[in-house]
């Protein structure tokens, strides 16, 4: 997009969990932007409110979870002012979502064109057969072999990485503007990994979407994203793009994060909060 | 690419019917099945008299392996010179519809109350499960005992108020499984793809409980069939002259001393249908097993 305006916007997120004793506060004071064509990582470990961020965009979290925001839109549209209804047609739409589990993210019953082609028709309405170009189309260009043919696979035939990819195909179903994935190369080996990263970013180059990577590896996120932020405990710690916090990390915890990715001439240590990591060898730990 | 040599199997339905095809119960049950089912749905084609014909002259003859049998009348003739064979396949109509009718119609109202119950959970299963709590306090048999006493005997009254009281398996199992399976990741990407939660719930989570839906809905079709008998012989359930089993054995009692096949027969036919009913609804339970889903 040439005049840079974000595809999403969200101001002050704020996820709020009820508990018995105490509500518990997911993600406190989150801003999240992203611009057409580029990718923000969110990197975290678990429970840092990365993927409750993300659900909390797409207003997946169930009801007795409180999502609250001063501004959450989409391009010009108001997703926090949007009835169930009206939300429904927005997501799959023109948002994607691509999740971790390639295993458990697919309906394990339902075939993969099934699959595929009700989405595009829920959204897009037309004829069966339009819906069923498209999908071959997609899982061709995903790197899916014999595309027509693995339209009557189940689940459980495919590989990990083929469902990975399928997953991908999925979300492009309806050409969204935005895609949110939630941590897709997790559950996958490293190979297959280097692989749906070059195919993402190969992708969002060709049609110019805007993405969301949540990752907790800071490796990953350096790997694709344009900007990066950084959580810890329902905040933002840090953001910013993704070559001055790799090369200048301010905060001790991003240090902490890049200091847990080993290299060679590592020892074991202590890490900038204390917990035993790879360090520089002889290098005294930051304080 | 190190991925592109994808991992191909057998598909689920291929995979069902080899366990099928090599389950023994399954195809012992099957048979007894699909003979009642082909012997109930050309009954007036393959019944040798007409179930309903009386000729008092030939009240109580022997069945043909008695000294005095014929093959005329192979399964000798009741107490009003009917011929037994004929209403005995005429009976497996009965049984098989009042069986196959009360288990879909109960499989409706248990499938919603545990597809629902299991997957908005909450003050949503607290009615439901009070319901079925409630549902199960009251005795199945008095109950419909009573209903048809009030309303008659009429077959489709036996059917609705079967129905109306045999849900609470399929409920309690769909539930249950509707549990397991809304925390799943794909109930959360249907959702991300902008599915409604009907459409959850009848295209995503119900393909997904075939298999416990079947195999409940097998057993209650032997339940039901049983429950019928047991309205017929008590006299509430379908009218005479109708051929039902256990009207049949209700009918042949006073004679329990003098000629036990008039309840012998109709008795084996109803132990035959439900044991053929049960061992199919076992087999599909193993053959539906959740390891063959990989």
């Amino acid at each position: 997009m040439i005049d840079g305006s974000p595809v999403l916007s969200v101001r002050n997120l704020h996820v709020t969990i009820p508990t018995p004793t105490a509500p518990f506060v997911a993600v406190e004071g989150v801003d999240l932007e992203v611009k057409a064509g580029e990718t923000l990582g969110i990197v975290g470990e678990s429970g840092s409110g990365k993927s409750v961020s993300a659900l909390a965009v797409m207003r997946l979290l169930p009801p007795p979870i409180m999502v609250e925001a001063d501004d959450l839109r989409l391009g010009d549209l108001d997703l926090s002012g949007l009835t169930e209804h009206r939300m429904a047609d927005v997501r799959g739409a023109r948002i994607g979502m691509i999740f971790q589990e390639p295993m458990t993210a697919l309906n394990p019953v339902l075939t993969v064109g099934r699959q595929l082609t009700e989405t595009f028709l829920r959204h897009r309405g037309g004829r069966r057969s339009a819906a069923r170009d498209r999908a071959v189309h997609l899982l061709e260009r995903v790197g899916i072999p014999q595309a027509a043919d693995r339209l009557r696979a189940y689940p459980h035939q495919l590989s990990g990485g083929l469902r990975q990819r399928v997953m991908i195909a999925m979300a492009l179903m309806c050409g969204p503007d935005l895609i949110i994935a939630d941590e897709p190369t997790t559950a996958l080996d490293v190979t297959v990994q280097a692989q749906i990263l070059d195919l993402l970013a190969g992708l969002q180059t060709e049609h110019g979407m805007a993405m969301i990577f949540v990752s907790h590896d800071i490796g990953v996120v350096a790997r694709i994203a344009h900007t990066v932020q950084v959580m810890h405990a329902g905040r933002t710690v840090e953001a910013g793009s993704v070559h001055d916090l790799l090369a200048r990390p301010s905060h001790p915890y991003t240090r902490a994060l890049l200091s847990a990715i080993p290299r060679p001439g590592m020892r074991w240590g202590r890490d900038p909060l204390g917990a035993v990591t790879w360090t520089d060898d002889g290098a005294e730990a930051p304080s | 690419m190190t991925d592109v040599d994808a991992i191909d199997g057998p598909s689920p339905r291929q995979l069902m019917l080899r366990r099928a095809r090599t389950h023994p119960g399954f195809l012992l049950g099957g048979s007894i099945v699909a003979v009642l089912i082909v012997s109930a749905l050309t009954a007036p084609v393959i019944a040798p008299h007409d179930p309903y014909a009386q000729d008092l002259a030939n009240r109580l003859l022997p069945p043909v392996w008695a000294e005095t049998g014929t093959w005329d009348h192979v399964f000798g003739t009741d107490a009003l010179g009917r011929d037994y064979l004929s209403r005995l396949i005429h009976g497996a109509r009965v049984s098989l519809l009042i069986g196959v009718c009360a288990a879909t119609g109960s499989g409706v109202i248990g499938t919603f109350l545990g597809l629902v119950a299991g997957y908005f959970g909450g003050r949503v299963d607290s009615v439901v499960s009070f319901i079925i709590s409630s549902r199960l306090a009251l005795p199945v048999i008095l109950i419909a005992l009573a209903v048809v006493s009030l309303f008659g005997g009429h077959l489709w009254i036996v059917i609705t108020v079967l129905s109306l009281l045999l849900w609470d398996r399929f409920a309690v199992v769909l539930r249950s499984a509707t549990q397991q399976l809304r925390s799943q990741e794909f109930v959360t990407a249907a959702r991300a793809m902008g599915c409604s939660t009907p459409r959850i719930l009848l295209a995503e989570l119900l393909p997904n409980l075939v298999g416990p839906l079947v195999v409940v809905a097998s057993l209650e079709v032997g339940h039901a069939i049983l429950l019928e008998s047991a309205l017929s012989f008590l006299g509430l359930g379908v009218q005479p002259p109708t051929p039902s089993w256990g009207l049949m054995v209700a009918e042949g009692k006073d004679m329990i001393f003098f000629d036990a096949r008039l309840i012998a027969l109709p008795g084996a036919a109803i132990a035959l249908t439900v044991l053929g009913v049960n061992l199919v609804g076992d087999g599909l339970r193993d053959i539906f097993a959740p390891e063959g889903r990989a």
